[in-house]
């Protein structure tokens, strides 16, 4: 007999695994969460890397919460409370800092700006609504239906803003700083924004694109109260209150396939679990190379998802810190970032594409102990920094390019915070390779899979598996490698349960 | 410096083409997977009857040819190809096929299975491309050995004898089969196998055996006329025994540019292919889903009334509405009827209510035919000798 598609298996305890699975349970599915780690998170959990000083995983702060799943699962209930949204820091070497909160600044480009803000804005509400829908199919039955759904909001702009969505949405956004600003410091931040987790530079054709999807996601950066492992305990512990069984510390090693189904997993150590439906909410390519196996799948689809890129640019720096940095007097709870102006941004970029590292990166500070003090011994900060770009395929190898990103990632902090060197207790910087290593994020790459205009939508992660189905029979994907793509917000994971129980898979 | 000339020569000879260069007194070549192959030699007619009635060679070195090796070659040619490689015995060989993952054909062609990991596969197209990605994650290697083989087809009634007398006891292997023979200071693989549907062989060497086959060979045939032939000839033999040839009679779906141009194994009369109890393959699950709405097109021979070969055309249901379309037809001499192989839509199949319209070539002037035409088996020429063992002495 086989096991009744009620019971549900999802890989991977990260926040689109866990808000898959809960989602799953609250329907009355018997869904089974298994994490390789020994606690649930995924990006979004917390880490004591120094001895009493705790620094997120890898997310230090969250955009864009996707609201279903807050309000379904009722985080609140489960402990999850923000500290007010984070405002930004701009430092600049030359210029005084400068600080933005969404639309509203100050200086000569104040009007601009907020002008500029409203434009993106308006436009990245119209494709908002796609972030919660599951990708329509090229072909098919639901084909016209679902194109002219997605046509609809587009619709709503209005013929001059609709052109203008048009001739903005695949550009560079360098192009679009220079057009619409002239203050140096918010060109940097616009371009900085809207390369974060990406592998390309502000001149990158498409890079526009994801800060239209930064917007869409949701207005204001959030750090949870306790820290981002607060978020990720609310989370566990919502998916519990709703049924799911958190197995964590259970490596999926092998997904088990007779009569042409996906019928259970084999975990690290032997045990077989059977199920009638398996969700992984992991990484799409290790999921269907490592464990399905090619001979399960057709050649073309198998091919498919090895070409998916995945490439990380992103470093994650942790310092310990024995006081309390200065940089030039910016507000310590607010989010510094050090992006001198779009060339800067384009600079760091260009070492990458030889396998070298940068000079100068450019990078987002937090410093969650600002919020948090208990993150930190009395009197003592968490720096927690990601810094762009670091190389994929360092030259000088892992170790030598490590040490070189860490040692330049410092400088520059030096450059502006002037005595912060003197002050680090213990320093760790996370490059792309030991992010796969810890994190099972193939290439070290944020979306678990790079989110670019070929690699969205009904593209994401490939063609024959963009519904959140993939061709093997009970086996569905979950995880930021499907659409809308990674961050901390579970709208993957949502979209995915919500796909399985239209399809009452 | 290397000096670039291939420009000069941008058709391949063949290791054979110092014969059949001589034998071509017409000087007819037409291009072949890179190579310069003879049309005809110098009277298609007599190249034809050579193949029905005495023995005839065709310089098969232009079959693109890969090998397969290794651990997993059984689970890589299962998830390859439509049939089980697993059942194929040593020194075997089978007809096969392979789909993309819309269950489309890509190709078909022989295997021969060499050894417990070692495979050749042989056909129209070049996959190398194809063949390298379904690679991926199995512990097999895959080389494209076009080059590295001489193959020489020899076809007929007399094709047996004349082994025989060229030395070669071929008087035990079965068809599909094949064995080594010793030949000068090396060996050659004789396998009973063949495009004609006749008795027949194929005869695969080193290149720098080529020349010296050739020559024994036609020594040895002489006495029952053994005679090279080209592609004209083999054409209209194998539209006798019903054979498809890739972009011929389909077109491949990597090379289709059109949406609806992608045929299945299904559509193409080629189901019977398919193991569906050997595991996963590419393809299988639209293949399976195809099963059950069941396919759009088929493939039929058509017996077609009169004498005038129904090439290139058009089939309609009931006169008006188009049904499918002719790829291969001819009068065949040795049925006295004219035959075709066509592509119809299922639907307008069950109504039996098909014809044909053809353009009838008569001095410069066409005249169209609206015919009545039967759906036949296939082959249509299938003679016991074929099969036969002992195969038959002459
Ligand atoms: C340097 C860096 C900084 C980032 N900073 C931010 C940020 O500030 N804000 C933000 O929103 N996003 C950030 N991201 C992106 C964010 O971390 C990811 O997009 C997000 O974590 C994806 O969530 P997920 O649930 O899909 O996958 P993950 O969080 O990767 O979770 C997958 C889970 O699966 C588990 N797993 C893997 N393999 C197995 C297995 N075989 N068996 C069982 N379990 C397994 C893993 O342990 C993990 O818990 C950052 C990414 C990087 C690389």
């Amino acid at each position: 007999m086989p096991t009744p598609s009620s019971e549900v298996l999802v890989i991977g305890g990260g926040v689109n695994g866990l808000a898959c699975a809960a989602r799953l349970a609250a329907k009355g599915r018997k869904v089974t969460l298994l994490e390789a780690s020994e606690v649930v998170g995924g990006g979004a959990g917390e880490r004591e890397f120094a001895p009493g000083y705790h620094a997120p995983a890898l997310a230090h702060l969250t955009q864009g919460l996707d609201t279903r799943v807050v309000e379904a699962m009722a985080l609140d209930r489960h402990g999850l409370a923000f500290h007010p949204a984070l405002a930004t820091t701009v430092l600049s070497g030359e210029a005084e800092s400068l600080t933005v909160r969404g639309g509203k600044t100050s200086g000569v480009d104040a009007a601009a700006w907020e002008a500029l803000h409203r434009k993106l804005s308006a436009f990245a509400r119209v494709l908002a609504p796609l972030r919660q829908m599951r990708p329509v199919r090229l072909a098919g039955e639901n084909r016209l239906f679902g194109l002219a759904r997605q046509g609809l909001g587009i619709r709503a702009l209005g013929k001059d803003d609709f052109r203008e969505l048009l001739r903005m949405v695949l550009i560079n956004v360098h192009d679009v700083a220079e057009d619409e600003l002239s203050d140096d410091r918010l060109k940097g931040l616009l371009a900085f924004d809207a390369t974060l987790g990406a592998w390309l530079g502000p001149r990158s054709p498409n890079s526009l694109i994801l800060y239209l999807d930064r917007l869409a996601r949701g207005a204001d950066p959030l750090l949870p109260k306790g820290g981002m492992g607060a978020l990720a305990v609310a989370m566990g512990k919502a998916a519990a209150a709703a049924g799911v069984e958190v197995r964590t510390g259970s490596a999926v090693e092998k997904i088990v396939v007779e009569g042409d189904r996906a019928v259970g997993v084999r975990l690290e150590g032997g045990e077989v679990v059977r199920v009638g439906l398996v969700v992984s909410a992991m990484n799409p390519r290790t999921t269907l190379h490592q464990l399905v196996g090619a001979a399960a799948l057709d050649a073309g689809f198998f091919k498919a998802t090895g070409h998916v890129r995945m490439r990380g640019a992103a470093a994650k720096l942790h310092l310990a810190l024995r006081g309390t940095p200065d940089f030039r007097g910016a507000d310590l709870k607010s989010r510094i970032v050090i992006a001198p102006s779009s060339e800067a941004v384009e600079r760091a970029f260009n070492p990458v594409k030889y396998g070298e590292v940068p000079e100068l990166p450019v990078m987002e500070v937090i410093l969650p102990s600002a919020h948090d003090p208990g993150l930190a011994p009395a009197g003592h900060h968490v720096l927690t920094a990601i810094v762009q770009y670091a190389p994929h395929a360092p030259k000088a190898g892992l170790e030598a390019a490590r040490a070189e990103m860490l040692e330049n990632t410092l400088n520059v902090l030096e450059q502006h915070s002037p005595g912060l060197r003197s002050l680090v207790v213990q320093a760790e910087l996370l490059m792309p390779q030991d992010i796969e290593a810890r994190f099972g994020m193939v290439g070290g790459n944020w979306h678990h899979g790079e989110l670019a205009v070929e690699q969205m939508l009904f593209n994401r992660p490939t063609f024959a598996a963009a519904q959140y189905s993939t061709p093997l029979p009970g086996l569905w994907l979950a995880g930021a490698g499907s659409h809308p793509g990674g961050g901390i917000n579970g709208a993957a994971g949502w979209n995915a349960a919500g796909a399985i129980l239209e399809a009452k898979a | 410096m290397t000096v670039l000339t291939h420009f000069r020569t941008p058709l391949l000879q063949t290791p054979f083409h110092a014969r059949t260069s001589a034998a071509n007194v017409l000087n007819r070549w037409g291009p072949w997977g890179g190579y310069m192959t003879a049309l005809c030699f110098g009277d298609a007619d007599m190249e034809y009857t050579a193949i029905r009635n005495a023995a005839s060679v065709y310089d098969l070195c232009p079959m693109v040819k890969y090998r397969i090796t290794g651990k997993d070659a059984v689970g890589y040619l299962n998830r390859l190809t439509l049939r089980d490689a697993g059942k194929l015995p040593v020194g075997a060989v089978h007809y096969t096929g392979w789909t993309d993952d819309a269950g489309k054909l890509l190709d078909d062609g022989t295997l021969f299975r060499h050894g417990p990991e070692e495979y050749l596969i042989c056909c129209q197209e070049r996959h190398l491309p194809w063949f390298l990605a379904s690679a991926e994650g199995f512990d097999v290697s895959v080389a494209e050995v076009t080059e590295d083989i001489a193959a020489l087809s020899l076809q007929g009634p007399c094709s047996a004898t004349v082994l025989a007398a060229a030395g070669f006891d071929v008087s035990t292997l079965k068809p599909f089969r094949m064995a080594t023979f010793p030949f000068g200071k090396g060996q050659i693989t004789i396998s009973r196998t063949g495009f004609t549907g006749d008795l027949g062989y194929e005869l695969w060497m080193t290149p720098g055996q080529a020349l010296p086959l050739w020559d024994h060979l036609m020594q040895a045939g002489a006495p029952w006329g053994i005679r090279p032939i080209g592609t004209d000839a083999l054409n209209l033999a194998r539209i006798e025994a019903g054979f498809i040839i890739t972009n011929m009679d389909f077109v491949p779906a990597h090379q289709a540019v059109r949406e609806d141009r992608p045929r299945s194994p299904l559509e193409l009369g080629l189901g019977w292919m398919i193991d569906w109890d050997k595991g996963h393959f590419t393809g299988r699950r639209a293949l399976l889903a195809e099963r059950e709405r069941g396919p759009e097109w088929q493939m039929v021979g058509l017996d077609v009334p009169g004498n005038v070969s129904a090439e290139g055309s058009i089939l309609y249901h009931n006169k008006r509405q188009e049904a499918g379309f002719v790829t291969a037809a001819a009068w065949s001499p040795a049925l006295k009827a004219s035959v075709a192989i066509a592509q119809v839509q299922s639907k307008y199949l069950k109504a039996n209510d098909l014809w044909v319209e053809i353009y009838a070539l008569r001095e410069l002037q066409y005249a169209k035919l609206m015919l009545p035409v039967r759906v036949v088996e296939r082959p249509f020429f299938n003679p016991a000798r074929k099969r036969a063992m002992p195969p038959e002495r002459t």
